[in-house]
C-alpha cells in the first residue's frame, strides 16, 4: 500500500468537496463511531431497499483523514448489496484515497465502524 | 498565487541583512572564540559585539547574557540551573498551566526525579494568571517562579511586572519566557523585576538554533552541562559564532523597528479579529481581548477541527496553525486552550493566525474572504448546529 506522508489529491478533494455530507431523514439505519484517542466522531445513515444500500450520508467532526474517509466511503457503499457493504474494510478506503499518511490511518477506522453500525441497526430495525 | 504566511509565532523568515551577515561570518571567520591568536580574537570580537547588542536591547549588561541553542534550552537552563543551585535549601517551582512545554515539561521532569515540587497555577478565561495566586503559591522553600510574558498560542500577555515585584519582595527568583515578546514589545530589565529571561532568535527574523538567557547579576544559577567552561561556565560549549552574530543583528534590527512595526501589526490584528467576528458566526476569540501580542489573532470555531482547518487553508495558499497538536493519529486539544476552561470539542477547532513584517492589509482581506466558506464547509460536514 502506498503510504504518502501527506494527503493525496484525492483525499483533499474529499475534504474540499465532501460527498454526501448530511443525515438522511427516516434512515433504514444509523451508526456512529469515535476515535477514542482524540474524541472525534463520525455518524453514518443508510437507506436500504431491495437488499441494497441506496443512499448513504455522513457527518464527521474530525480531521482531514476522518472527513475524506467518511466521504469516500459513502461513494464506495452506495449501490452495493448489504452483505457487500458490510465487507468494506479500512483498506478499501485507503485504496480509494490513494493512501493516507501512516499516522492518520486510525482516523479512517471510524468511517467503517459507523457504516457497519448503520447496517446492523438497519437489520435490527427491519426484523423488529 | 502568492502564499500568505500567517504563522510567525512558529517561526519567522531570516532577515536578509541577518542572513548576509551570517554568511559572511561563516565563510570569512574560521576561528574558535576561545583561541587567543588572531582568528580566535576575531571570532571572540563578533561574539562579544553580539552579546552587547542583545544586552542593549533589553537594558542588560553584556555579562548577563548567556547564549544558548534557543528558547527551549534557555528555559531548561533557567529551571534546572536555579533548582540545582538551590539544591538542599529550596525546591519549589511555581508556574502556570499555559506555559510552553519547554517550561512545563521541564518542571514536571524535575518533579518526577524528586528534584522539585511544582505548583501549576490556573489562568482565567482570558489566559491571565493572577499575581495574588502567585503570591499565595510561594512558600519558604520556593526557589523559582516561571511565568511567560506572551503566550505563543493565544497571545495573552501576563502581568509580569506585578509578578516580578512580588517575587522580589518574597526573595524568590523570577523567570519569564519572553520568546514571543522580546522582538515585539519593549522590555527593559532595569525597570522590569525579572531575574531570568528566555530569548529565541528565530522568533524575530534571526536564525533557528540560537537564543539566550538573560541572567541578572547575583542570580544563583548552576550550569547544567559540563565541558570547556564557555559563557562563564553557565553554558559550556564552543559558541555558535554565526548563529550568535545572527541573533545580535536580528535583535538590533527588531529593536529599531519594533515600535512602528508592532503598531502596524496591531492594526492588522484588530482588522483580522473584527473581520472574523463579523463574518463567521459563533467564532470564539481565545486569549485576552486587549492584553495580547500585537501579531496574534486566535480563535476557536465550534464544529470544526483544527487539522482540517489548517489543511483547508493550506490548499488556498495560507500557512497557519492550530493549537491542537497532531500526535500519532489523533489531534489533541492544546493544554493552553483546555486551561482556559474551553470544552474539549470547542478547543479542537482552534486556529492561530500570527502576523509578521511582510503581512499586508491585502493578505488579511484575502484570509477574511477564504476562511468563512471553509468554516461553513467543515460545519456542514460535522453537522454542527450554529446559531445564526
Ligand atoms: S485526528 Fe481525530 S479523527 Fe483524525
Amino acid at each position: 500500500m502506498n503510504e504518502p506522508d501527506h494527503y493525496t489529491d484525492r483525499a483533499l478533494d474529499h475534504l474540499t468537496r465532501s460527498r454526501n455530507a448530511g443525515t438522511l431523514s427516516g434512515p433504514s439505519g444509523t451508526g456512529a463511531d469515535a476515535n477514542p484517542s482524540c474524541g472525534d466522531r463520525t455518524t453514518i445513515t443508510v437507506a436500504i431497499s431491495d437488499g441494497h444500500v441506496q443512499e448513504v450520508r455522513f457527518r464527521t467532526f474530525g480531521c482531514t483523514a476522518a472527513i475524506a474517509s467518511a466521504s469516500v466511503l459513502t461513494e464506495l457503499a452506495a449501490g452495493l448489496a448489504v452483505e457487500e457493504a458490510a465487507r468494506l474494510e479500512p483498506a478499501d478506503i485507503l485504496n480509494a484515497l490513494g493512501g493516507l499518511p501512516p499516522r492518520k490511518e486510525a482516523c479512517a477506522l471510524m468511517a467503517i465502524g459507523a457504516l457497519r453500525g448503520a447496517l446492523v441497526d438497519a437489520r435490527v430495525r427491519a426484523t423488529a | 498565487m502568492r502564499r500568505v504566511y500567517l504563522d510567525h509565532a512558529a517561526t519567522t523568515p531570516v532577515d536578509p541583512e541577518v542572513a548576509e551577515f551570517m554568511a559572511q561570518v561563516l565563510t570569512e571567520v574560521p576561528g574558535n572564540p576561545s583561541s587567543i591568536y588572531a582568528e580566535g580574537r576575531q571570532a571572540r570580537a563578533l561574539v562579544d559585539r553580539s552579546r552587547e547588542e542583545v544586552a542593549a536591547a533589553i537594558g542588560a549588561e553584556p555579562a548577563e547574557i548567556v547564549f544558548t541553542s534557543g528558547g527551549t534550552e534557555a528555559d531548561n537552563l533557567a529551571l534546572r540551573g536555579v533548582l540545582k543551585a538551590r539544591e538542599g535549601e529550596a525546591d519549589g517551582i511555581v508556574t502556570t498551566a499555559i506555559e510552553h512545554h519547554a517550561v512545563l515539561d521541564t518542571a514536571h521532569d524535575l518533579e518526577a526525579h524528586g528534584q522539585a515540587r511544582v505548583t501549576v497555577l490556573a489562568v482565567d478565561r482570558d489566559g491571565r494568571v493572577s499575581p495574588d495566586a502567585v503570591r499565595a503559591a510561594i512558600d519558604d522553600r520556593t526557589a523559582l517562579v516561571s511565568v511567560m510574558h506572551g503566550n505563543n498560542e493565544i497571545g495573552t500577555l501576563q502581568p509580569i511586572a506585578a509578578i516580578g515585584t512580588l517575587c522580589r519582595e518574597a526573595g524568590v527568583t523570577f523567570h519569564s519566557d519572553a520568546v514571543q515578546t522580546v522582538g515585539a514589545l519593549e522590555i527593559d530589565v532595569r525597570v522590569l523585576p525579572v531575574d531570568l529571561l528566555s530569548v529565541n532568535a528565530h522568533k524575530f527574523y534571526g536564525p533557528k538554533g540560537v537564543g539566550a538567557l538573560y541572567v541578572r547579576t547575583g542570580t544563583r544559577i548552576a550550569t547544567v552541562q559540563t565541558g570547556g567552561g564557555q559563557e562563564k561556565g553557565r553554558r559550556t560549549g564552543t559558541e555558535n559564532v554565526a548563529g550568535v552574530v545572527g541573533l545580535g543583528a536580528a535583535m538590533r534590527i527588531a529593536v529599531a523597528r519594533r515600535a512602528a512595526e508592532s503598531a502596524r501589526q496591531g492594526v492588522l490584528r484588530d482588522r483580522l479579529i473584527a473581520g472574523i467576528a463579523s463574518r463567521i458566526p459563533d467564532a470564539t476569540l481565545t486569549g485576552h481581548p486587549i492584553e495580547r501580542l500585537p501579531n496574534n489573532a486566535s480563535f476557536c470555531f465550534r464544529g470544526t477541527q483544527g487539522e482540517a482547518l489548517v489543511v483547508s487553508l493550506d490548499l488556498e495558499g495560507f500557512s497557519v496553525s492550530s493549537g491542537s497538536a497532531c500526535t500519532s493519529g489523533s489531534t489533541d486539544p492544546s493544554h493552553v486552550l483546555l486551561a482556559l476552561g474551553l470544552e474539549r470539542d470547542l478547543a479542537q477547532g482552534s486556529l492561530r493566525l500570527t502576523i509578521g513584517r511582510d503581512t499586508t492589509t491585502a493578505d488579511i482581506d484575502r484570509l477574511l474572504d477564504a476562511l468563512p466558506p471553509i468554516v461553513a464547509r467543515l460545519r456542514t460536514a460535522s453537522g454542527a448546529a450554529v446559531p445564526a
